[in-house]
């Protein structure tokens, strides 16, 4: 009885990892077919069109501008007050432009803006993609000669990797506003000096960091969408899961990436 | 291409084909054809295997053996970009229409012509107006699909399957939901598309009375298998018995093997 007990715990974990193998080669191969088609889709007479990344990039960029903007504003200003409020047992509360500068820079700008990105777009990628599933558009496209990956992924793909740095550097300014907005008020700190010793002492490299950063997270949140939403197979239930799991999966993969990544570069 | 075109009398050859969907074999030895010019009705109740050997038909899945020649050409030896070309010449309508429900009807029909041809804008629009014309839908371009009813979405899907003028065209079950009003008026359309542009059209459905009316010769597949594939006037005579039972409409009253059915009850419960 044990022994049956225990001999089907292992087969079920085998085979869930099995499926975990397999959706992570899916989502490689997503992401090998996607740049095969934005690079190359122009001589194999299928080109990946400007109007769809531009259009893509208002939807997954530009639209979240606000929420984006509004989350970095908070975060920069609570890290400002929780830097006063720890370095004030030092007496350095001074000192809190570097920490602040340095997080919002490295971390907290990207990071704010992937998990905004992942909620927003991780999950309508999924929707988009799992109902053109079931009412058998996809299909549609095949068969019409069109590459659903070229036509849906690419597009989306280019478009987030345009926009996301883009939204990163806004992050980045409007969290260091808001913690610029707190020490004025808390500290007799000017704000143009704020930024005047912010930009002393950033490195290039810091941005730099941060922008690749959010690179990683337009790949992984793109690949995650679609790859859940071509995988809906019943039919709204099945979109609706797709729609949750993409999320999720989004974004834990976001701070995943972002611990290893920043593991390597802070070193 | 040009060389082989004239050279062969069948628009769609199949033979031996096998299918599987995981373990379950979906279907077993499928061997029919159908000439130039022809409409093919392929005939069956649900589950026989009607839409997956269309959706094979169409290239959408890799046979687990046997070949499907598509206006001579093996499309399980293709590559991809041979398969792109021969997808100029193959229509498809969809069961639910399959329009794009993010562009207006006018873009869907259009969409075909913008990826293949590098017509420009007011030929391409002329163009799938003329299409328009033909399903009956005239001034409807601006509209979404979800503003329109069953019949009108079946005609646009239509339309679309026929703007790029292909040699082969595939509908699945066009009557399906539609009164029938409607759908006797899509039978006529597909018979006008045959004669007036000498398409080759495969046709699924389980509909009867659409089916002998368009139909110049039906394949009957039940459980996976064919068990007629002959002149719409010959399957009419058939006294085949499962034949018969969809003719007819009577309910299935096979004997009940007891061994089959224990096991069918008992699969995964005990394990040997």
């Amino acid at each position: 009885m044990a022994a049956e007990f225990l001999s089907q715990r292992v087969e079920a974990l085998g085979r869930r990892t099995a499926a975990a193998l397999a959706e992570f080669g899916y989502i490689a191969a997503l992401l090998v077919e996607a740049c095969y088609w934005l690079l190359l889709g122009h001589w194999r007479r299928q080109p990946v069109r400007l109007p769809a990344v531009f259009r893509e990039a208002v939807g997954v960029g530009v639209a979240a501008i606000p929420v984006v903007g509004l989350a970095a504003f908070a975060t920069g200003m609570m890290l400002a007050i929780q830097g006063v409020y720890t370095l004030r047992t030092f007496g350095a509360e001074e000192q809190v432009v570097i920490g602040v500068a340095l997080s919002v820079a490295r971390e907290f700008g990207p990071l704010i803006t992937g998990i905004f990105v992942a909620g927003r777009s991780g999950s309508a990628i999924a929707a988009r993609i799992g109902t053109m599933q079931i009412s058998q558009e996809i299909d549609a496209l095949r068969v019409i000669g069109i590459n659903p990956v070229r036509y849906l992924v690419a597009p989306i793909l280019a478009a987030m990797l345009l926009t996301l740095p883009a939204l990163t550097v806004l992050a980045d300014l409007l969290a260091l506003l808001g913690a610029a907005l707190y020490c004025a008020g808390d500290l007799n700190l000017p704000v143009g000096i704020f930024f005047e010793r912010t930009f002393t002492i950033l490195r290039v490299a810091d941005v730099l960091d941060g922008l690749t950063k959010s690179q990683l997270f337009a790949v992984v949140v793109t690949l995650i969408g679609a790859s859940n939403g071509f995988s809906v197979t019943a039919g709204a239930e099945g979109v609706g899961r797709a729609t949750t799991r993409s999320v999720v999966l989004c974004c834990i993969a976001i701070i995943l990436v972002d611990m290893v990544f920043t593991f390597f570069t802070s070193r | 291409m040009a060389a082989t075109e004239s050279a062969f009398e069948y628009a769609i050859e199949v033979e031996h084909l096998v299918t599987h969907y995981g373990a379950r074999k979906i279907l077993d030895d499928i061997n029919f054809s159908v000439r130039q010019g022809e409409i093919m009705v392929i005939m069956g109740g649900s589950g026989s295997g009607k839409s997956t050997l269309l959706r094979h038909l169409l290239g959408l899945h890799r046979p687990t053996s046997g070949s499907i020649r598509l206006l001579g050409h093996d499309i399980t030896q293709l590559s991809a970009d041979q398969m792109y070309d021969l997808r100029k010449n193959m229509g498809v309508a969809f069961q639910g229409g399959a329009l794009f429900n993010s562009m207006t009807v006018g873009e869907n029909v259009e969409l075909p012509l913008r990826e293949h041809t590098r017509l420009d804008d007011n030929t391409i629009r002329i163009m799938s107006r003329m299409k328009l014309e033909v399903v009956n839908l005239a001034g409807f371009e601006d509209l979404m699909p979800a503003e329109l009813s069953g019949g009108m979405i079946k005609r646009a899907a239509l339309a679309r399957a026929i703007v790029m003028d292909p040699r082969l065209l595939f509908f699945d079950e066009p009557s399906a939901g539609l009164d029938p009003v409607v759908s006797a008026e899509l039978d006529e359309l597909i018979l006008t598309l045959r004669d007036a542009m000498n398409m080759t059209i495969v046709v699924v459905t389980h509909e009867l009375e659409s089916a002998f009316k368009i139909a110049d010769r039906i394949t009957v597949l039940d459980q996976g298998r064919i068990l007629m594939s002959d002149t719409a006037a010959a399957v009419r005579a058939s006294d085949h018995p499962r034949i018969r039972a969809l003719l007819d409409r009577t309910p299935r009253s096979d004997a009940v093997d007891a061994d089959a059915y224990l096991e069918r009850l008992t699969r995964e419960i005990f394990r040997a």
